[in-house]
């Protein structure tokens, strides 16, 4: 008989092969803005702006919140999964997970998409 | 080993938290974890902050403001640690998936290197920022 909890989690390959792209995606972009700081991107509000809406920059930035919220979702529910066994718990708090990568996601691309 | 006979083990075992020793790896690994978390906890403050710089030259003012409270400085440079630990050990681990790095000592001295890394950077980071 198949006898599966319901707990909101999926397994396999998928994720482990998702959490290195976006790993590989928000280091490149880590890299890129640390880099570009150095030459004086933050110094005042007009530089940060020109910045961060120039063409490149709107690409990136998106790339990375989209890989963010998924590699976060995928990496702190594999950590409620290691730890909390109730599976009611463990439902409830994956489901707060993606609730709130989902809206710091939606949030952080509608400041992106004002610029 | 033969002095571990079966007969002089104490049994029930109970593992003392403070005297764990977990080995360099382990530790950079379980960091790697915790950095991991403290970022994903401290998201809605961080795109608050992304918010603030870019909506206007008032708020970006508001911003550095904002930044240098000490709480929130304190918080920043503890970010600053975690995107820097979970940088380098997100590296570590794509080598090691690419079986680069992955026998025991080369493990244990990248897992050096990732600390040896990522701490100083931070002082000097965080010293520069402030
Ligand atoms: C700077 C770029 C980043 C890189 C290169 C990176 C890389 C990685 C990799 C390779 C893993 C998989 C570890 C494993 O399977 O053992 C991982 C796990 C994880 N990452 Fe990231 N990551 C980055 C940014 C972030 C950010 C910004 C967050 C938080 C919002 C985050 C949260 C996590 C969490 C919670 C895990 C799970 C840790 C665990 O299972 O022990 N990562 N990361």
């Amino acid at each position: 008989m198949v006898n599966r909890k319901l707990v909101g989690a999926h397994y396999g390959l998928l994720d482990w092969l998702v959490q290195r792209t976006t790993g590989v995606v928000m280091a490149a972009y880590t890299v890129i803005v640390a880099y570009a700081l150095t030459q004086g991107v933050g110094s005042s509000y007009e530089r940060w702006l020109a910045f961060m809406s120039s063409t490149p920059m709107r690409f990136i930035s998106f790339l990375c919140v989209v890989s963010l919220c998924w590699h976060a979702w995928i990496g702190v529910r594999d950590t409620w999964m290691d730890y909390v066994q109730p599976a009611g718990i463990k439902l409830t708090l994956h489901v707060l997970t993606v609730l709130s990568v989902i809206g710091c996601g939606g949030w952080a691309v509608q400041i992106l998409w004002r610029l | 080993m033969a002095a571990m006979s079966t007969t002089s083990k104490k049994r029930p075992k109970y593992l003392n938290l403070i005297k764990i020793k977990l080995p360099i790896a382990g530790i950079a690994s379980i960091l790697h974890r915790v950095s991991g978390v403290g970022l994903f906890l401290m998201l809605p403050l961080l795109v608050w902050l992304l918010e603030l710089s870019l909506r206007s030259p008032e708020s970006f003012e508001a911003m550095k403001q904002v930044a240098a409270h000490p709480l929130l400085k304190l918080i920043l440079i503890g970010l600053l640690w975690a995107l820097l630990h979970h940088f380098c050990m997100g590296i570590r681990i794509l080598l090691i998936d690419m079986h680069i790095g992955v026998d025991r000592l080369q493990a244990s001295s990248s897992a050096k290197m990732v600390l040896a890394v990522s701490l100083p950077l931070t002082l000097i980071v965080g010293a520069k920022l402030w």
